[in-house]
C-alpha cells in the first residue's frame, strides 16, 4: 500500500495559482526529493498533504485513505510525521519532555490527568531510546531554548520520528547549517528507517542527490521533471531552471 | 536539593495557615481566608494562562456563576450549603463548556476579547435583570456550610479551615494534573499549537477539557468566596474580578501552582493595606498593574527561578 | 409605527456615537493587536475635560476641541511611553490599558467628584425638527451627521491618502510594511493618538444625551468591544455596520426589554462568533 498518492493536485488563494496538475506518488521505503525554485509551491504542497491547507482541487491518498476532509491531527495518526523549514519545538520544554510529547502522541494515555506522564515507563523508555539512538542523550534535561541552532533542527526530525511514522516530510531540514551540521543531518537522514517513506524539501542538490533515490522537480506550481537522481540531474529542462540560482549545482552548496 | 527546600517552605507555610486563627485576630485570618479563595481561583486561570497558553479575561464568569447559583438557591428556594454545591459547581461547568465553544477558536489578543465580552454578558445579565439577581445590591444571606452535627461553621475560624482543606485538596489535585501526560499535552500547546496537531494532538479536545476544568475550578473559589462573605454581587462577575485574578497570576508567576498562590497573596494583603490607608487607592491599584508589568515580567517566582523563567508578559 | 421610528432613529444615532469609538478601538487593535481597556477612559476624559471648558468659555466648540485635544495628546504620551514598550505582547498591553483605566477613572473623580454631570448642548442645536408628523431632537440628528461625517472622512483616509495605505498596510501585515520603510513607530503612535481622539469627541458629543458620570467609561467600553467582536477586526466597514447594528439592538432592548437589555446585544454579539469567529467583516 502507497504511503502517498496525489491526483491532479490544484491549490490556489484567491486568483494566485501556486499548485497546478500536480501527481506524485510514493513507494513504502522510498526516498524522493521535491526540489525547485523558491516559489514552485514545495511548502504549499507539504502543508496541503499534511491538512493545513485544502486543495482547491485533485486529491490526496494517505495509506490508501481519501484524506480529504481530515484534520490535522488524524492525518498524522494515520502515520503522517512532519518537520518544519523554520524550527517548530517546543522551546520550553526540555529535549526529553519534547520527545515524550512526540511519544505520547499516539497513545491512549495522552488524556490522563490522575498520574505522572512520567510514571508510564514504556513511553518514558521509548522516549529515552530516542535520546540514546540520535546522541541526544547529553541535552535531554536542556530547554529547547538553549540548545544551539544546529542541535535543535536535529531535535526537529527526532521528535518527527517519535511516533513512528511511516511517512516523514521534511521541509528543509539542513536550512540554516553549517557544513560540518550538514554532514550530521544527512547522516541522520540516511539513517533513517528503510520502512519509513520520504519526501524531502531541500535546496541544496549535492544532499538531495546524496540521500534521495528519487526526484520530482516543481516549477511554478506544476510538475516539471520526475524521476531516478542520475536522469534528473543530466535534463536539459531542469538545469536551465537553475541556471543563475547559486551553487545550485556546486559542491558545498 | 532545591526540591526539598521548596517543599519544606510549602510546608512551613500551610501550618502557618493551620496555626493562624490560634494567633491572629479574626480581621486578619479572614485576610487569609481570602488570600486562601483568591489562591484556587488563580491557580485555575493559571491552568488556562500559564500552562495552556490561553489568556482570559472573563474568568471571573466562573467565579460569579457558581457564586450566584449558591446565593440564589439558598435565598429563594431554602437550599442548604451542601445540597447547593453541587448545583453551584455545575453551572460554572455549564458556563464553561458554552462559552469555551465560543472563546476557543480563536487565540491571543482575540481571545482575550471574547472572553471579556462573555464575562461582561454575565455581569450584565447580573446587573440588569433585577428580578432574577436583586440587581446591583445583590443577594444577602449566603450559607456557611454545615458539619455533619449540624452546626454551621458560622465563626473565622471554622471558615478559614474549611478553605484551607479545600486549597490543599485543589492543589494536590491540580498538581498531579500538571505532572500527567494531560498536563504536558497543555504545555506543548502553550508551546506550539501547530506542532501539537502535526505530532497527532486533537488540540482543540484539550482546550475544551482545559477550559471546563478551570471554569469547576474557580467555581469552587466561588463558591467559598460567596459562602465567606455571606454576599454575592454582579462586581463577582465583572471585569474588574478577572483582571484582578489575571493580575495575581502574572505577579506570582504563570506557569507554576505556587505563582498563583503567592500572587494572591500578595495582591490581598496590597489591596488590604492600600485601601485602608490611601484614599486614592484606586490609583495606586492602577499603578501596581503598570509597575507589575513594566518591573516584573517573571512575577514572584521568576525572580527565584531566574534561570528558567519566560514571564507570560514576555 | 412613529414609536418604531424614533426608537430606529434613537438606535441610529446611539450607533453613530458607537461608531466614534469602535472605529478607534477596532484601528488600534487590527494595527496593534491592543486590547486597549482605556478606550472607554479617553471617552469620559473627553467629555469631562470638554464639561469644565465649556462651563468656563461657555463655547461647545472650545469644550470639544478641547476634550479631543487633550485626549489626543494623552493617548499620544500613553502609547509612546509606555505601550509601544511592549509591542506584541498582548497580555502586557491590556493590563498596562487597565491600570490607566483605573488611574483615569480615579482621577476623575478626584477632580471633577462622583456626581454626574451635565454637558449642555449647544443652544441652537436644542429643540426639534419636524418632519411630517415626526419629530427628531435637533442635537441626535447632529450626532448622526457628525458619526456619517467621520466614517466618510476615515474612508477617505484610509483609501486615498497614503497615510491611510500605511495603516492598511501595517494591519495586513506588519512586517513587510516596516521592510518597506512605513516608520510603524509612530504609525502607530498616530493611530493611537487618532484613536483617542474620536473616543473623546464621542464623549463630548455624547455628554449631553448619555450624560457624564462615573462609570460611563466602563458602560460605553463594553458595547464599544462588542462593535469591534461584530464587525470585525481593522474593518472600518465592519465597525460602521455593527455600530448601527448594535445601537438599535442596545436601543431596542433597553426600551422593550429593560431587565434583560444587554441580553440583546450579547445574543447576536454570540450568535455571530458561533458562525463567525472573527467577525462580519474581519479577516479569517
Amino acid at each position: 500500500m502507497r504511503p502517498l498518492e496525489i491526483a491532479h493536485l490544484a491549490k490556489s488563494f484567491g486568483g494566485l495559482q501556486v499548485l497546478q496538475d500536480v501527481c506524485l506518488a510514493l513507494e513504502p521505503g522510498e526516498r524522493r526529493a521535491l526540489i525547485g525554485p523558491n516559489g514552485a509551491g514545495k511548502t504549499t504542497l507539504f502543508n496541503v498533504i499534511s491538512g493545513v491547507l485544502a486543495p482547491s482541487a485533485g486529491s490526496i491518498r494517505l495509506f490508501g485513505r481519501d484524506a480529504a476532509g481530515l484534520p490535522v491531527h488524524r492525518r498524522s495518526l494515520l502515520g503522517l510525521g512532519r518537520t518544519y523549514q523554520v524550527t517548530n519545538l517546543f522551546a520550553d520544554l526540555t529535549v526529553f519532555e519534547n520527545l515524550l510529547l512526540g511519544v505520547q502522541a499516539v497513545e491512549p494515555s495522552r488524556f490522563a490527568v490522575h498520574r505522572p506522564a512520567r510514571t508510564y515507563r514504556h513511553l518514558v523508555a521509548r522516549a529515552e531510546a530516542l535520546l540514546r539512538d540520535w546522541g541526544l542523550w547529553d541535552a535531554r534535561d536542556a530547554l529547547v531554548r538553549e540548545l544551539s541552532y544546529g542541535v535543535q533542527r536535529q531535535v526537529e526530525i527526532v521528535l518527527a520520528l517519535a511516533r513512528g511514522p511511516r511517512l516523514l516530510l521534511l521541509d528543509e531540514p539542513m536550512a540554516g547549517l553549517s557544513p560540518g551540521e550538514r554532514v550530521t543531518v544527512s547522516g541522520m537522514i540516511r539513517r533513517l528507517d528503510g520502512a519509513i517513506a520520504l519526501l524531502l524539501i531541500e535546496h541544496d542538490m549535492d544532499v538531495a542527490f546524496e540521500v534521495a533515490g528519487t526526484i520530482t522537480v516543481l516549477h511554478e506550481g506544476e510538475v516539471l521533471a520526475e524521476g531516478e537522481a542520475a536522469a534528473i540531474k543530466g535534463d536539459a529542462r531542469v538545469r536551465e531552471i537553475y541556471l543563475g540560482a547559486e551553487g545550485m549545482f556546486r559542491k558545498g552548496g | 536539593m532545591r526540591r526539598l527546600g521548596t517543599a519544606a517552605l510549602g510546608a512551613a507555610a500551610l501550618l502557618g495557615l493551620a496555626v493562624a486563627p490560634r494567633l491572629l485576630s479574626s480581621y486578619y485570618v479572614g485576610l487569609l481566608t481570602q488570600v486562601l479563595i483568591y489562591a484556587i481561583f488563580a491557580m485555575s486561570l493559571d491552568l488556562l494562562l500559564g500552562y495552556t497558553g490561553l489568556p482570559s479575561l472573563g474568568h471571573a464568569a466562573y467565579f460569579g456563576a457558581a457564586a450566584y447559583t449558591l446565593g440564589l438557591l439558598a435565598q429563594r428556594a431554602g437550599v442548604g450549603f451542601w445540597s447547593a454545591l453541587p448545583w453551584a459547581v455545575g453551572a460554572a461547568a455549564a458556563a464553561g463548556a458554552l462559552f469555551a465553544l465560543l472563546a476557543i477558536r480563536v487565540r491571543g489578543a482575540y481571545f482575550l476579547m471574547i472572553t471579556l465580552a462573555l464575562g461582561q454578558v454575565l455581569w450584565g445579565i447580573a446587573f440588569r435583570w433585577r428580578a432574577l439577581t436583586g440587581g446591583e445590591d445583590g443577594i444577602t444571606g449566603v450559607p456557611r456550610p454545615t458539619l455533619p452535627g449540624g452546626t454551621a461553621l458560622s465563626g473565622s475560624a471554622g471558615i478559614h479551615f474549611f478553605a484551607l482543606a479545600v486549597f490543599v485538596a485543589v492543589g494536590l489535585a491540580l498538581w498531579v494534573l500538571v505532572r500527567s501526560p494531560f498536563g504536558l499535552a497543555l504545555r506543548g500547546i502553550r508551546g506550539s499549537e501547530t506542532r501539537m496537531e502535526a505530532l497527532g494532538y486533537n488540540v482543540w479536545a484539550y482546550k475544551y477539557l482545559v477550559s471546563v476544568i478551570a471554569a469547576i475550578v474557580a467555581g469552587l473559589a466561588g463558591v467559598l468566596f460567596a459562602s465567606y462573605t455571606g454576599f454575592v454581587s454582579p462586581a463577582d462577575l465583572s471585569i474588574v474580578t478577572s483582571a484582578r485574578v489575571l493580575l495575581m497570576v502574572l505577579v506570582g508567576g504563570a506557569g507554576t501552582l505556587a505563582g498563583p498562590a503567592l500572587g494572591a497573596g500578595a495582591i490581598v494583603l496590597l489591596e488590604s493595606i492600600v485601601s485602608t490607608q490611601v484614599e486614592r487607592w484606586m490609583s495606586v491599584l492602577g499603578a501596581v498593574y503598570i509597575l507589575v508589568v513594566v518591573l516584573c515580567p517573571g512575577g514572584i517566582v521568576g525572580v527565584f527561578q531566574a534561570a528558567r523563567g519566560k514571564g507570560a508578559l514576555g | 409605527m412613529t414609536f418604531w421610528l424614533i426608537q430606529v432613529f434613537n438606535g441610529i444615532s446611539f450607533g453613530m456615537l458607537l461608531f466614534l469609538l469602535a472605529s478607534g478601538l477596532s484601528l488600534i487593535f487590527g494595527l496593534m493587536g491592543i486590547v486597549n481597556l482605556a478606550h472607554g477612559s479617553f471617552y469620559i476624559l473627553g467629555a469631562y475635560v470638554a464639561v469644565s471648558v465649556v462651563g468656563a468659555t461657555g463655547s461647545f466648540l472650545f469644550g470639544a476641541a478641547a476634550g479631543v485635544a487633550a485626549v489626543a495628546a494623552v493617548g499620544s504620551g500613553l502609547h509612546r511611553g509606555l505601550l509601544h514598550r511592549f509591542h506584541g505582547r498582548e497580555l502586557a498591553q491590556v493590563l498596562l490599558t487597565f491600570g490607566v483605566l483605573f488611574i483615569v477613572a480615579d482621577v476623575t473623580v478626584w477632580i471633577w467628584g462622583g456626581n454626574p454631570l451635565s454637558l449642555p448642548k449647544p443652544a441652537f442645536l436644542e429643540g426639534s425638527l419636524r418632519v411630517g408628523t415626526l419629530m427628531f431632537p435637533t442635537y441626535r440628528l447632529l450626532v448622526v451627521a457628525v458619526g456619517v461625517a467621520v466614517a466618510v472622512a476615515l474612508w477617505i483616509f484610509q483609501e486615498r491618502t497614503p497615510f491611510g495605505a500605511a495603516v492598511r498596510a501595517g494591519v495586513d501585515d506588519e512586517e513587510m510594511a516596516r521592510g518597506v520603510g512605513i516608520n510603524t513607530p509612530r504609525l502607530f503612535t498616530a493611530v493611537f493618538a487618532l484613536g483617542a481622539g474620536l473616543a473623546a469627541l464621542g464623549g463630548v458629543i455624547g455628554g449631553p444625551f448619555v450624560g457624564v458620570f462615573p462609570g460611563a467609561d466602563f458602560e460605553i467600553l463594553l458595547l464599544a468591544m462588542v462593535v469591534v467582536i461584530i464587525g470585525g477586526l481593522g474593518s472600518l466597514r465592519g465597525a460602521f455596520v455593527a455600530s448601527l447594528l448594535v445601537g438599535l439592538l442596545d436601543n431596542l432592548g433597553k426600551t422593550l426589554l429593560p431587565d434583560l437589555a444587554l441580553f440583546t446585544v450579547f445574543a447576536p454579539m454570540a450568535l455571530i462568533l458561533a458562525v463567525r469567529p472573527t467577525g462580519l467583516f474581519g479577516q479569517a
